[in-house]
């Protein structure tokens, strides 16, 4: 395997975590913040579905995935009529990371929207600020730690996903054969050794810079508002 | 400018039931913690609905349950101070002064640098509340609600969470800005010191209804709100215009309406001050004839407008000086020595030492 393989193999990695973090953050969000404000019925139901890919073994989440987003399932038909296709495409990989990565995105921000001082949202009424301007000046900007926190962690969870993913949509160099997938291939063969090793470094030092990043970013964040 | 109030809720096993309307100055509602008073505010300010009743200021409808009037909070141009100031802590001082203009749509006519230096708080513009003292939150908290436009201002106990130290820095403020801005103010308070300063109006709350309202004065001299203000805390307020300052001795002379003189220990206040002093029943005593030869500096005469006797070993006294209320509360046994009866005339001792300077309040 070439470095110029190689170097595919992690860009494709990094487009489908990204790309499942674009459209998972805001779900996300939404989900965490229903969870966090509000009570209704069959509250306990989601929170479990949510937490459900943390517990449920990979593979079935992905048999899951197949049986809904596949060629003939229900969800997967309902796509493609605008054009959407997850079946054995790197689309499919991004949802399948998504999918795994929601559970350690919904956490932190429901824990910081939870923490957040109601009370001060209440001022900002009685100051003036409409709902927008109250989400947009006083709950996003005090919760943003949170919010990224999660996003950083769940990319780092999505550029190693692996269990889901070969199950959903195989191992398809250059469609869905990101980091873990590739590692995984080479095992197999004798060859490869070296690409191997890089392989590895670089999915270890992305997971530590993400780690990194996730720390530093709740720091910056805190500490202006220590200073 | 008026306030007219009237709301029933009940939550859960809490029933608040108050009728009040209130004029220009400050409006004290008074209870113990649990009377409902932080809640009334609340429904005042849009942020609890209640389930039925009236909620008007200076002629606008806020609330009205049977016409189906229920205008939002940040359309009310309410003015409100929480108890733990609610700074925004991810920005500055400036940014949380300045917030009812640039988030909130409010045009004040009211000049940041006049309400900067109104609070004493130009220099902490940078700050973020973090780094501020307890006193300095809340003046910020102050200045950021009257920076807001508002046609009213509440305040829910904006002391409460403070030391001694800092209720003394920050009273001062408080007195500036009722007699700077001419807002009509809603005050929430537990603690008698602050509205026997503060208040003009006085609403008295127990168990989520009022119990009585009206001038601070009157309200003070009445005796059936004795257990609601509290035993200890029983005291008149009574009025006057400093008119000499005996330097030598640090007392300053305070004529009353009604000619009698009051001598209190003050380094504060200058000749020609209104103030309000407050008395403690506790710390006056009487005597049928004029005392020779006492340290008490204050002996006046009065007589005895009613007084509130039962099995309890005192008795509750209200007195006539000049016009003015004053409260007495001497044990049954003198009562009886005495003979004290309605109409009687009688000398009111009081010790200047009683009448502390924190007790009392500039009137312009």
């Amino acid at each position: 395997m070439s470095e110029v393989e190689v170097a595919d193999i992690v860009l494709l990695s990094l487009k489908v975590s990204a790309v499942a973090m674009l459209f998972a953050v805001p779900i996300a969000f939404a989900v965490a913040w229903v969870l966090a404000r509000h009570e209704f019925w069959g509250k306990s139901l989601l929170q479990a579905l949510v937490t459900l890919p943390l517990v449920m073994p990979p593979v079935v989440t992905g048999y899951f995935l197949l049986v809904l987003f596949g060629f003939s399932g229900f969800a997967g038909r309902a796509f493609r009529t605008v054009g959407l296709d997850f079946a054995f495409r790197w689309e499919g990989a991004a949802l399948a990371a998504g999918v795994m990565a929601f559970p350690l995105l919904v956490r932190p921000m429901r824990l910081s929207i939870e923490t957040l001082d109601r009370g001060l949202e209440e001022a900002a009424a009685t100051l003036g600020a409409g709902r927008l301007m109250r989400l947009l000046t006083i709950t996003l900007p005090l919760v943003m730690p949170g919010v990224i926190a999660g996003a950083v962690l769940g990319f780092a969870k999505a550029l190693g996903e692996f269990g889901a993913t070969i199950t959903f949509v195989s191992n398809i160099p250059g469609e869905t054969q990101t980091l873990s997938l590739a590692i995984y291939s080479l095992l197999q063969s004798p060859a490869g050794d070296r690409a191997m090793a890089m392989l590895i470094a670089i999915s270890a030092c992305l997971a530590i810079g993400s780690v990194l990043l996730s720390e530093w970013v709740g720091r910056h964040i805190g500490q202006r508002r220590r200073r | 400018m008026s306030l007219a109030v009237r709301l029933h809720s009940r939550l859960g096993d809490f029933e608040i039931s108050a009728e009040f309307e209130a004029g220009a100055g400050v409006t004290a509602l008074f209870g113990h913690s649990g009377s409902g008073k932080t809640s009334i505010l609340k429904m005042i300010a849009g942020l609890i609905r209640p389930q039925s009743g009236v909620v008007r200021a200076d002629g606008r409808t806020l609330f009205d349950s049977e016409a189906g009037t229920d205008i939002a909070p940040p359309k009310r141009r309410i003015g409100m101070v929480f108890q733990d100031a609610r700074l925004f802590p991810h920005m500055s001082v400036a940014r949380n002064l300045t917030y009812g203009r640039w988030a909130g749509n409010r045009n004040s006519s009211a000049d940041l640098d006049r309400i900067t230096e109104l609070l004493g708080i130009g220099g902490l513009m940078d700050r973020y509340p973090a780094t501020l003292s307890g006193g300095e939150m809340q003046r910020v908290a102050i200045g950021r609600a009257l920076l807001a436009d508002p046609a009213l201002l509440l305040m829910d106990e904006p002391l409460a969470s403070l030391d001694q130290a800092r209720k003394r820095e920050i009273l001062p403020y408080l007195e500036e800005v009722r007699d700077e801005t001419g807002l009509p103010i809603v005050y929430v308070s537990h603690e008698v010191d602050e509205v026997a300063r503060l208040a003009d109006t006085l609403v008295l709350l127990s168990d989520g209804t009022v119990l009585g309202s009206g001038d601070a004065v009157e309200m003070f001299s009445k005796l059936e709100f004795g257990p609601a203000l509290g035993r200890h805390e029983a005291s008149s307020l009574v009025s006057g215009t400093v008119s000499a300052i005996d330097a030598q001795y640090g007392l300053c002379t305070v004529s009353l309406e009604g000619g009698q003189e009051l001598h209190i220990v003050s380094d504060r206040v200058r000749a020609g001050d209104r103030l309000r002093m407050r008395i403690k029943a506790r710390d006056v005593a009487l005597s049928l004839a004029a005392p020779q030869d006492v340290s008490v500096r204050n002996v006046l005469p009065a007589t005895v407008r009613s007084f509130a006797l039962d099995e309890s070993p005192f008795v509750e006294i209200v007195l006539d000086i000049g016009g003015q209320a004053l409260r007495a509360r001497i044990t049954r046994h003198a009562f009886d020595a005495l003979g004290i009866s309605t109409d009687l005339p009688v000398f009111a001792m009081i010790k200047s030492v009683a009448i502390g300077q924190r007790m009392l309040s500039g009137r312009k």
